[in-house]
Parts: C-alpha cells; structure tokens; sequence
C-alpha cells in the first residue's frame, strides 16, 4: 500500500502531504523568523535582521547552567536506566520468559499514569523524612528513569528477538564462555547499535520533560525546559533563540539516532 | 542442573535493584495518591471524591479536560489519518522527509510549543495579524478553549501520524483492486473493507490521544501560567501552589483523571471485542 501514484490522485495526495508538512512548520518557522528579528510587533513581517538574540542566549551563564544540569540530570537517568533495564532484560528473556507479559503490563504504568498524578505521591513521600530528595536533582533521575522504560524497554525487546538470543548464548557457552562472558562479550556488542538509538531518542524526549522538574524540584536545580519556562516575562525574541536552540539540539540527537538506524539494515 | 538452578537465583537478584527503584518511583506514589484521596479532615471515606463532584470549580475542570481532549484527539486523528494515507502515496524522498520531520515535530511540545503559539497566534501574532488584516476573523484569544483545543490539536498531529503510518500496511493494494474489479467503488472499498479492517488501528490511536491530551499539563500551564481550569492545573496547584495546598484532594481529582483514562481504556477493549477484525 506504498505506491507513488500519478494524476490528478497523485497531485491530491501531494497537496495533502505538503499541507501536514506546512501545519507541521509553521509554529517552527514563526519563532525561528521572531528569533533573528530585531523587533516585531504589529506588523506582519520584522523590521529588521538580527542575530543578537543567540548572542545574548548563549552568554548568559544562567542558561549555558541549566543547558549543563539538564544534560547531566538526562544523562544521568539514561545510565541508571541501562543498568537497571539491561539486567532485566536479559534475565526475563533469557531465564523467565514468562515474566514478559507481566513486564509489558508493568511497562504501561508510566503511560497510564501521568507525571502529575505521580508528582502528587511524590512530593509527599519525599518531601521530608529519611528520604528527602524533593529539590534535588536525584529525584529527577530517578523519575525519568521511569519515563524512559516503556520506550527503552520495548526498543531493546525487539533487538534481542532479533539476535536470537537463547540461541547465541548457547553457542558462546558451547564454545566455553561462562554466562557473564557471553552476555558481555557476544551478547552486549550485538544490541551496541539498537541501544545507542534507543538512547538518543530517549535523551531526546527527557530533555524536554517538564512537569517533573517544575514540580519537583523548580529552581532550586534548574533544568532547560523550568529556565525557558522562568524567562517568560524576558523579550519574546530571546525566548524565540532559546526554543530555537532546545529545537536544534533535539533535531541533532533525533537525525543521529535516524542515520544509525538506516546503517543498521 | 545445579548450576542452571542457581544461574536462575543469580538472574532473580539482578531484578532486585529494578524493583526497588521502579516500586519507589512508579507504584509508591500511586499507592499513596490512590490512598491518601480517601482520607480528608473528615478522615477517612468517600469525602474528597463528594467534594470534588459537588464543587462547580472542580466540575468545570473536568469537563474543560474532557472537552479539549476529545476535539483535539478528534481534529487531530482526521488530520493524521489523511496526511498519514496520503504520505504512503507520494514519491519515497518527500515521503521519507515529511516522515523524518514528523517524527521531530513530536518532541516539539510543552513550554515550547506554547511560546511558539504565543509568538504565532497571541494577540499580536504574525498570523493573527495576517488572517485579521485579511477579515477572516474578528479577533483571536488563544488563551481560551478553542486556543487550547488548537494548541493541542498540534502536538496530537505527529504522535498520530507515527502511530496510524504503520496502520496501513494492513490495508493490502490488491484487495483494492479487487473490489475495483467486482464493480465497488472508492465509496463502496472504504465503507466494507478499508475502514472496518483500520478499526482497530484507528481506535488505538485515538485512545492514546485521548490520554496524551487529558495528562498534558506543561503545554497549559506556560500558555496560562497555571489559569486555565483543566484537571492537571488543578491538582498541582494543590500541591506546589503558594496558597491552598490540599494534597488529599490533589489526589481524590489524580484518581479521578486516572478514572477517566482507564475508562477510556475499557471502553476501548470492549469496543475491540465488537469489532469486526478481533480474530487477527
């Protein structure tokens, strides 16, 4: 069901997609022109061009620091989460298959559930007591590793059907490796590829979470996403070459994640 | 046999460290937001939830989240089911592109996206200004209803069109051709065969609109600063607000808006059941 077609149907399906392509850009295309304008207002195109605003974006300390604590609180979560999921993985597929269907239902909780539901228990059980992390980063890493499971759980399923991985274990211990050494040494750098897009992806969208770091922990560590939402009332045009920025970064890490993927067929 | 056995009770301790960390920051604050909206200064019973259903406040909140939910899961679907057919049917490089930025537009979402609106479509937004000085409209309040509903609408268009792309590979060319040739028309394809098998594709994809828009709370809170009454803003404004915090009723309205996501899910498998393509 992929054929091009030709005709008057053929120019239809093309006027469609270039419409969804057009709604898809212009919110993009209007902040990226407010971005290098030097003023706009009332008036439908800028007075005139600019690029003062990225100047004083990325001189200012305050965002080059959120920029950075973003960086390590997604980073951070990406590391707890291999070591905590990759284990997982391999035990339940490898040992308890069964235990999948119960994952795969596990794994809908960060769906079902959304992260201002879960604020709410949050910031109550770890407000205060012997576990008070409510304005640290810790409790940022720890949550997103729940928002990063559904996706890298299923991403990491996928690859190990794909290697087979029973199979491969049993070769590599026919061979004489014990069990660590064939899950580090032939299993590991089979899934090298599949994980590291599964990571980009997933950095991709932990850096634009929001309600967690708002709610959670708020200024008292500022991530990206709290510093853009702090710079409201600051020029429009400033914001504009900040979400521009946010933009360029998440396009950068989605078009890596997309060329590795096109290596690996 | 020995050693298999205890291969197993070394794998069961590799699950540890992910219970402990996926109990603490998944289900030990569903466990208290479910336990803690049952208990009020009232103590403990169905109070919260009482409250919650009487209070107009909260009724608005609930009815705006389900409004806006619905039409923007709506209009966004419609949108995405015809982009996503149509970009099956154009040559591969244009395919392949507007897929590619499909998929990056669904991470353009949240304070971001209100900024971009805001720039756009705001009081004094270029295309404000543009469909205004064109007489299309009177004057536009994105900070309303209807601007949320849009705002909405845009974030829900790429996450469809990812979910419903694959859809049609259900849809096989030949049996097209093979209603063609039994004398159906495009009408007659769509209406037995084309839209009953993409049922369950379709429904799919609108359940998880449905929840993606009723959870949302970054795009709302940046675009009103926290003054629109949808649930999310509600609940926390109860527990981060300055001023009247409440987190028992946070949580009696987190179970409700929980509630309202699962009965979308039920409504969702019972309507799978009746559908017709259940034996795949």
């Amino acid at each position: 069901m992929s054929r091009a077609e030709r005709g008057p149907v053929g120019l239809y399906h093309r006027v469609v997609v270039y419409i969804l392509f057009l709604i898809l850009l212009a919110p993009l295309l209007g902040t990226f022109v407010y971005s290098i304008a030097t003023s706009w207002s009332a008036t439908i195109l800028p007075a005139g061009l600019t690029y003062k605003w990225y100047v004083a974006l990325w001189s200012d300390p305050r965002f080059l620091m959120a920029f950075a604590q973003s960086l390590l609180v997604c980073v951070g979560a990406l590391i707890l989460s291999v070591v905590l999921i990759l284990p997982l993985l391999f035990v339940v597929h490898y040992h308890f298959p069964k235990l999948d269907a119960l994952m795969n239902i596990l794994i809908l909780l960060p769906f079902a559930v959304p992260p201002v539901v879960s604020s709410v228990g949050l910031l109550q059980l770890y407000g205060s007591g012997p576990l008070a992390m409510v304005g640290t980063p810790w409790i940022l890493i720890g949550c997103y590793f729940t928002v990063a499971l559904p996706f890298m759980y299923r991403a990491i399923t996928n690859n190990l059907q794909a290697i087979n991985l029973v199979d491969l274990m049993d070769a590599a211990q026919l061979l004489g490796a014990n069990t660590f050494q064939a899950a580090f040494l032939v299993v590991l750098p089979n899934l090298r590829k599949g994980l590291m897009i599964a990571l980009l992806l997933s950095f991709s969208f932990l850096f634009g979470e929001f309600v967690f770091a708002n709610l959670l922990v708020g200024t008292r560590y500022e991530t990206l996403q709290v510093y853009l939402n702090n710079m409201r009332n600051s020029s429009g045009h400033f914001n504009s070459a900040l979400v521009i920025s946010y933009f360029l970064f998440v396009l950068l890490l989605t078009w890596a994640a997309n060329r590795l993927n096109k290596d690996k067929d | 046999m020995n050693s298999q056995s205890r291969g197993k009770w070394l794998g069961l301790l590799c699950l540890v460290p992910f219970a402990v960390f996926f109990i603490a920051f998944q289900i030990a604050p569903l466990a208290w937001v479910a336990i803690n909206s049952l208990h009020s200064d009232a103590g403990w019973g169905l109070d919260n939830f009482i409250k919650a259903f009487n209070s107009r406040f909260y009724r608005q909140a609930m009815q705006y989240s389900l409004e806006i939910s619905f039409w923007s899961s709506l209009i966004g679907i419609v949108i995405a089911i015809l982009g996503s057919y149509s970009l099956r049917k154009v040559p591969g490089r244009l395919r392949d592109f507007v897929s590619a930025f499909a998929n990056m537009t669904s991470n353009f979402s949240g304070v971001p996206l209100a900024f971009a609106f805001i720039i756009l479509l705001g009081f004094n937004g270029a295309l404000t200004l543009i469909l205004k000085q064109a007489g299309i409209i009177d004057d536009f309040n994105l900070y309303s209803k209807t601007g949320l509903i849009i705002l909405y609408t845009y974030f829900q268009i790429p996450l469809g069109v990812l979910l419903l792309y694959p859809a049609f590979d259900a849809l096989r060319e030949d049996w097209r051709e093979s209603a063609s040739l039994l004398g159906a028309s495009g009408w007659d394809f769509w209406r037995h065969i084309g839209i009953p098998v993409l049922t369950p594709a379709l429904l799919g994809t609108f359940v998880i609109l449905l929840a993606n828009a009723l959870g949302a709370y970054a795009t709302v809170y940046a675009l009103t600063t926290g003054n629109f009454n949808v649930l999310p803003i509600r609940i926390a404004a109860m527990v981060a607000g300055d001023i009247s915090l409440d987190p028992n009723m946070a949580s009696a309205l987190a179970m409700i808006l929980v509630g309202m996501m699962t009965l979308v899910t039920i409504v969702h498998q019972w309507l799978l059941k009746r559908s017709y393509h259940v034996s795949r």
